[in-house]
C-alpha cells in the first residue's frame, strides 16, 4: 500500500508573529519557517506504517514556493521515499490545494492519505475534510489512533467528551491529532540520505487546476493586548481580590 | 437571503453550543433555519423548534445519520444547504469534521472559527494562533461558516416557536461505519460553558495530583482543563486540552495552575475575564496575561485555596 502525506511550510510554531504596518498581512519576512507540526506527526505515522511492513512506499507532498522544497526533504530525512512539490507563488486557500491534491491522488492512487488536521497559520482546519469530499475517501479527523485491518482503517478520534473509533474502507483519508505519536528527530546520515531521494516538481497548471480566490483577505490587525495585572503575595490576597474587587466567587 | 445552522445535539437533546451559532446568524440578518440530522432525533428537533429566532427546523430522520458519521452528513448538508445564502455552525469538532467536507461539495470556501460579522460577507477571524485577526470577505455564493462560540453570546433557547419540517433525504456513503464511543463521565460543567475553570500544566507532575484542582473546582462550581503538556503526559484526557488545537474558552474566571502560558494556551484562554495564574517560576509568561499572579509552589498554594473557599 502506498501512502501518500501533505507536509505545509509555515511559520515554527515558536515564533510570534506580527502583524505589518501597513496591516496588509503578518510579517514573514527572515521569521523561521519550519513544517507544520501536525504535518510532522504525519509523517512520522506514515514512516511507522512502513516500518511495520503495511505500507510500501511514502510519497510526500507540498504545495506552495520553491522553499517548500526544504520541508520534503526533511520529510525524505524522516523516511519518506520520495516527494513532489506543487509549485505556485499563489495564495492557495484550502479548496485548492484540495483540488490540487486531488489531481496528484488520481495520478498516485495511494491507499492511504496523512494530513495535519489544522495548519497553524490559517488555523482553518478543513484542507483534509475538502480532500475527502472531492474524492469521495471516507476520513478520520483529529485521529489519534490509526490502525490498518486488510482494507480497512479503524481510526480513533479525538471528539467533545472522549474518543470516537470508526472504521474506514480504503482508499482512507486521516487527519492527525497531537497524540497520534511522538515525531522523530532526523538523524544527520538519513539527512543525507534525503538528498538523494527524488524529488519531483509539478504545477497547478500542469495539473489542470485553475486557482479560484473563494476569498478576499481585506485587512490584518494586531489583536487587543492584554494587560498584565498585579502579582499577590498571598492566597489571602488572591482570595479578596477574587472575591471582593474581580467578584467573580 | 437565509441561513442554515447545523445543529449539534445527541438526537435527545439541543447542544448549547447550537445557540452561540443562532446569535452569529441574526448578526448576518435573514431567515434561520435550523438542519437537525439524527437518528431518532426528534426531541432534539422540538428543542431546536423552541430557539428565539429561528424560522423553521429541518428534521433528516434516519440510521445513516445517527452518529454523525461526516461522509453521510456532509452530503445532507450540501443538498439542504444549496438553497440559502450562509451555512452555519458553532465550531466544535463536530462541526468541523462536516462543514468543511460540505463547502467542497458545494465548491465554496469555508470560513473557519469568526469571532465578528461585519457584514453578511465580511467576517473577522482569528489566524496565527490568535496573534493576528485577520477582516475576510467570501467571494462565495453560498457561505460556508464555523463561529468560534465564545465570541457570541448564546440565543435564547426558549422563546421561538418554528415549524418543524420532516425531509426524507437519506443519504449514506457507504464508506464509513460507527465502530465505538470512549466518554469521559464528568458531573462538572463543560468546559466550554462553565463560568469558572481550573487548569492544571505539567506542574500539576501526575495525574492523581489533579485531585487538588477537582477538589478546588467542586467549591466553585468550575471546570478542569488542562494545557497540551498534561494531556500529553497522560495526566488527562485529551477532551480537557485548551489552547489553538484544543478548546477554545474565555470564562468570567480563568485559574492557570502549573501551566507556563506557551502561546498556543494562551490562543485558548486569553479572552477569559479574568485570569489568575499560579506558578512558582516568576518569569514564567502566563503572567504577562494574568490579572492576579501568585508565585507559590503550587502544591502548598492550591491546597490553602482549597481550604479558604
Ligand atoms: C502545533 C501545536 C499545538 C499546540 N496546541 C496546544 C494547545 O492547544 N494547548 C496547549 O496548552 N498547548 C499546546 N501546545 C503546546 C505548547 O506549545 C506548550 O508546550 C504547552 O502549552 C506547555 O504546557 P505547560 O505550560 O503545562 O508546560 P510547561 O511549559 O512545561 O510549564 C510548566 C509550568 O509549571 C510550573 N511549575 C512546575 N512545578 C511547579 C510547582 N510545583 N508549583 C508551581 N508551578 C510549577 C513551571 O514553572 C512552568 O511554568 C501546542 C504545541 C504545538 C506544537
Ligand atoms: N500548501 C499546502 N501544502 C501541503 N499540505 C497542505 C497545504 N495546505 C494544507 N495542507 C494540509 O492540510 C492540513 C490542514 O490545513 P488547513 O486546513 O489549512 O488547516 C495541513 O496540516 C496540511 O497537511
Amino acid at each position: 500500500m502506498k501512502v501518500l502525506v501533505t507536509v505545509k511550510r509555515v511559520i515554527d510554531y515558536n515564533v510570534k508573529v506580527r502583524v505589518k504596518s501597513d496591516n496588509t498581512d503578518v510579517d514573514l519576512t527572515n521569521v523561521k519557517m519550519a513544517m507544520n507540526p501536525f504535518c510532522e506527526i504525519a509523517v512520522e505515522e506514515a514512516v511507522r506504517l512502513k516500518e511495520a511492513g503495511v505500507a510500501s512506499e511514502v510519497v510526500v507532498v507540498s504545495l506552495g514556493p520553491q522553499a517548500a522544497q526544504e520541508q520534503i526533504r526533511t520529510a525524505l530525512a524522516l523516511g519518506a521515499d520520495r516527494g513532489i512539490l506543487v509549485q505556485t507563488d499563489e495564495v492557495l486557500e484550502s479548496l485548492n490545494v484540495a483540488k490540487l491534491l486531488t489531481k496528484v491522488i488520481e495520478q498516485e492512487q495511494p491507499g492511504l492519505v496523512i494530513m495535519g488536521k489544522q495548519a497553524i497559520d490559517s488555523d482553518n482546519n478543513q484542507t483534509g475534510q475538502m480532500l475527502g469530499a472531492l474524492t469521495g475517501m471516507a476520513q478520520g479527523t483529529f485521529a489519534s489512533e490509526v490502525k490498518i485491518e486488510g482494507d480497512k482503517a479503524l481510526v480513533t478520534r479525538e471528539v467533545d467528551g472522549g474518543l470516537q473509533t470508526v472504521e474506514l474502507a480504503m482508499p482512507a483519508l486521516v487527519t492527525t491529532d497531537l497524540r497520534l505519536n511522538e515525531p522523530r528527530y532526523a538523524s544527520l546520515p538519513n539527512i543525507m540520505k534525503a538528498k538523494k531521494k527524488p524529488m519531483d516538481t509539478t504545477t497547478p497548471e500542469e495539473l489542470g487546476v485553475t486557482i479560484k480566490a473563494h476569498s478576499e483577505v481585506l485587512r490584518v490587525d494586531t489583536p487587543e493586548e492584554r494587560q498584565a495585572g498585579i502579582k499577590v503575595a498571598s492566597v489571602d490576597e488572591l482570595v479578596d481580590k477574587l472575591k471582593n474587587e474581580a467578584k467573580v466567587i | 437571503m437565509a441561513t442554515l445552522i447545523i445543529a449539534e445535539h445527541d438526537n435527545s437533546t439541543l447542544k448549547a453550543s447550537t445557540l452561540h451559532a443562532v446569535t452569529a446568524a441574526q448578526q448576518v440578518g435573514g431567515d434561520i433555519d435550523v438542519l437537525v440530522a439524527g437518528s431518532g432525533c426528534q426531541a432534539a428537533a422540538d428543542e431546536a423548534a423552541k430557539v428565539a429566532g429561528v424560522s423553521k427546523v429541518l428534521v433528516a430522520d434516519n440510521a445513516a445519520y445517527a452518529n454523525q458519521l461526516a461522509e453521510n452528513v456532509a452530503k445532507l448538508v450540501a443538498e439542504v444547504g444549496a438553497g440559502y445564502s450562509h451555512i452555519m455552525a458553532t465550531s466544535t469538532p463536530e462541526a468541523k469534521n462536516v462543514l468543511p467536507r460540505a463547502a467542497a461539495l458545494l465548491d465554496v470556501g469555508q470560513i473557519s472559527d469568526i469571532l465578528r460579522v461585519d457584514s453578511a460577507d465580511t467576517f473577522g477571524r482569528p489566524i496565527y494562533a490568535g496573534n493576528a485577526i485577520a477582516t475576510v470577505k467570501s467571494l462565495d455564493a453560498i457561505k460556508v461558516i464555523t463561529v468560534r462560540g465564545t465570541a457570541f453570546e448564546a440565543a435564547a433557547a426558549e422563546g421561538g416557536s418554528a415549524a418543524v419540517e420532516a425531509i426524507s433525504a437519506a443519504h449514506d456513503a457507504g464508506v464509513s461505519s460507527f465502530v465505538s464511543d470512549e466518554v469521559a463521565q464528568s458531573d462538572r460543567p463543560e468546559l466550554t460553558s462553565a463560568k469558572i475553570i481550573v487548569s492544571g500544566g505539567r506542574g500539576m507532575g501526575n495525574g492523581e495530583n489533579f485531585a487538588m484542582l477537582d477538589s478546588v473546582a467542586d467549591k466553585l462550581g468550575a471546570a478542569v482543563g488542562a494545557s497540551r503538556a498534561a494531556v500529553d503526559a497522560g495526566f488527562v484526557p485529551n477532551d480537557m486540552q485548551v489552547g489553538q488545537t484544543g478548546k477554545i474558552v474565555a470564562p468570567d474566571l480563568y485559574v492557570a495552575v502549573g501551566i507556563s502560558g506557551a502561546i498556543q494556551h494562551l490562543a485558548g484562554m486569553k479572552d477569559s475575564k479574568y485570569i489568575v495564574a499560579i506558578n512558582k517560576d516568576d518569569e514564567a509568561p502566563i503572567f504577562q496575561v494574568a490579572d492576579y499572579g501568585l508565585v507559590a509552589d503550587l502544591f502548598e498554594a492550591v491546597p490553602e485555596l482549597d481550604s479558604k473557599l
